[in-house]
């Protein structure tokens, strides 16, 4: 029944593409209005709440010590985490990750890791035995769409919102001392998400579109105009042409998010 | 324990196992070398040693699974503990669900999934050792077992990875240069429709540098194409000749 419905509005948003219009009033290079609001959860040490649209994400930044990762004695660890919560969706089911969670999770991670968003070597607190590890979770709270985007977005405001709690050694043991210094970091990348629907780019698809959307491209990119993470998702393909224009478009359009939310 | 070389490609431009920037590692292709699988495939590519096997298409276990209107395609990539310096636990991890995903999603515009609803054909895809780009090179395999089981293709899948080592950019990353290295690209192509259909990127990539990867990506992928046809040919080439 659903493919059914899912046939005929394919040809429904095609026929509106032709003419350069989506269901939902947008141009096909037009975001969605997006809002952030910073630190609402108080007894987190950074979170956020985005709104792209409809679609909301909370993201909550906690802090604890623990053993750095062999291969890197010297960093911080940052880990981040998605759950695609039930009453976000009917189609959500509660349980372990599945792989959409998991990818989802794995996009917004790498963005942030491979752009060196967190300065994780001013994370360590003895090199080799203790540094702080930064737990980034990531909440879908409504989904309509697009919610790689919506997280990206979240988990950075959060990120730029977390305080790191002061701390000395003394003989050897942690001591956490009054105070906090913002989180060190050393970038903001932007992530941009395009979908294709028979043949045609568009930047952030919503719920409706998803439904019918053959392949997407994520991007993130860094302040100095370079790419820094990409997946490709779902089912269909890009021609290499497509995806040179899709990289375009995404650091265009990140570009004017960027000077937008003045990161 | 992790001392980084200064350099990753000496003054002669080559690279640390010897390679120019545009060569990719030798790789051996088989197929049909599982007997109890409808289609299968091994590849040696570099270090990598892969296998794949395809089954179906097959009426779908769980059956709710199924679907009214087209074939699902499953994928499990899965790494064996001995396959990596580190035992990796068997279960799989984030890493692997998620590259589980990308690699059927990658195959699946191969495939006529309309014309077969309600079926499901499954694809493991069991990596024995790994020596980076094992993506990579289970999705070359895993097309090829597909096509050996017989279930028909818009054309194979091949895929391959280009990345920045140093400053240059180069193909076919291997272990070092991948986690060393400054950026990595893996790329899966469909050279006769001129389709891409994985992309993935981590690293800090220039739009120019980004271009050129991809560019250097693909090529790579139609030199494996090439091995990938040779090798299906290969195996039905041997039966001929036996019933003669």
């Amino acid at each position: 029944m659903s493919s059914l419905i899912t046939k005929v509005r394919l040809r429904q948003i095609e026929s509106l593409l032709e003419k350069g219009k989506r269901l939902d009033g947008r141009g096909l290079m037009d975001t969605r209005e997006i809002k952030i609001e910073q630190g609402l959860i108080e007894k987190a040490e950074g979170s956020a709440r985005v709104l792209l649209g409809k679609t909301e994400v909370i993201v909550g930044v906690k802090i604890e010590t623990g053993e750095p990762f062999p291969d890197t004695p010297k960093e911080g660890v940052m880990t981040v985490n998605a759950e695609l919560v039930p009453l976000a969706s009917p189609t959500f089911e509660p349980g372990p990750p599945d792989e959409s969670s998991i990818e989802l999770a794995r996009v917004v991670d790498r963005g942030i890791r491979e752009s060196h968003a967190v300065d994780t070597e001013k994370l360590c607190i003895e090199e080799g035995k203790k540094v702080f590890v930064v737990f980034v979770d990531v909440y879908v709270l409504n989904h309509d769409g697009n919610l790689i985007d919506a997280s990206a977005i979240a988990a950075m405001a959060a990120l730029m919102n977390t305080k790191m709690p002061n701390y000395e050694i003394k003989d050897g043991e942690l001591k956490i001392k009054q105070g906090y210094t913002p989180l060190p970091m050393k970038s903001h990348p932007i992530t941009v998400t395009i979908g294709k629907i028979g043949g045609k780019l568009l930047v952030d698809p919503w719920l409706e579109e998803e439904a019918v959307m053959d392949s997407r491209i994520t991007f993130a990119t860094n302040e100095d105009g370079n790419i820094c993470a990409i997946q490709k998702g779902l089912s269909g393909f890009f021609t290499p042409q497509q995806i040179l224009e899709a990289s375009k478009i995404a650091l265009d359009k990140a570009a004017e998010l960027r000077k937008k939310l003045n990161w | 324990m992790n001392e980084k070389p200064d350099k990753l490609i000496d003054k002669k431009g080559l690279r640390g196992d010897g390679r120019k920037a545009d060569e990719l590692r030798p790789v051996k292709l088989q197929v049909g070398v599982l007997p109890n699988a409808d289609g299968s495939a091994y590849i040696e590519h570099g270090k990598n040693k892969i296998l794949a096997g395809a089954f179906g298409p097959r009426e779908m276990h769980p059956k709710h699974l199924a679907q009214a209107d087209r074939m699902v395609l499953r994928c499990r990539y899965h790494m064996a503990p001995f396959s990596v310096p580190e035992r990796k636990s068997p279960a799989p991890s984030r890493r692997e669900v998620e590259l589980s995903k990308v690699i059927k999603e990658s195959l699946e515009p191969a495939l006529f999934l309309e014309l077969y609803p309600r079926t499901g054909v499954d694809v493991f895809v069991e990596v024995l050792q790994a020596d980076g780009g094992t993506r990579c090179a289970s999705i070359t395999a895993a097309a090829l077992a597909i096509a050996d089981a017989g279930v028909p293709m818009r054309d194979l899948v091949v895929a391959c990875a280009a990345g920045k080592v140093d400053d240059t950019v180069v193909v076919d990353l291997y272990d070092a240069e991948d986690k060393l290295g400054a950026a990595d690209v893996p790329v899966a192509y469909m050279p006769n429709l001129n389709a891409v259909t994985l992309l993935q990127m981590d690293g800090i990539l220039s739009p120019d540098e980004f271009e050129k990867a991809v560019n250097m990506a693909m090529e790579g992928c139609k030199k494996i194409y090439a091995l990938q046809k040779e090798a299906l040919k290969t195996k039905y080439m041997v039966v001929k000749e036996a019933e003669e």
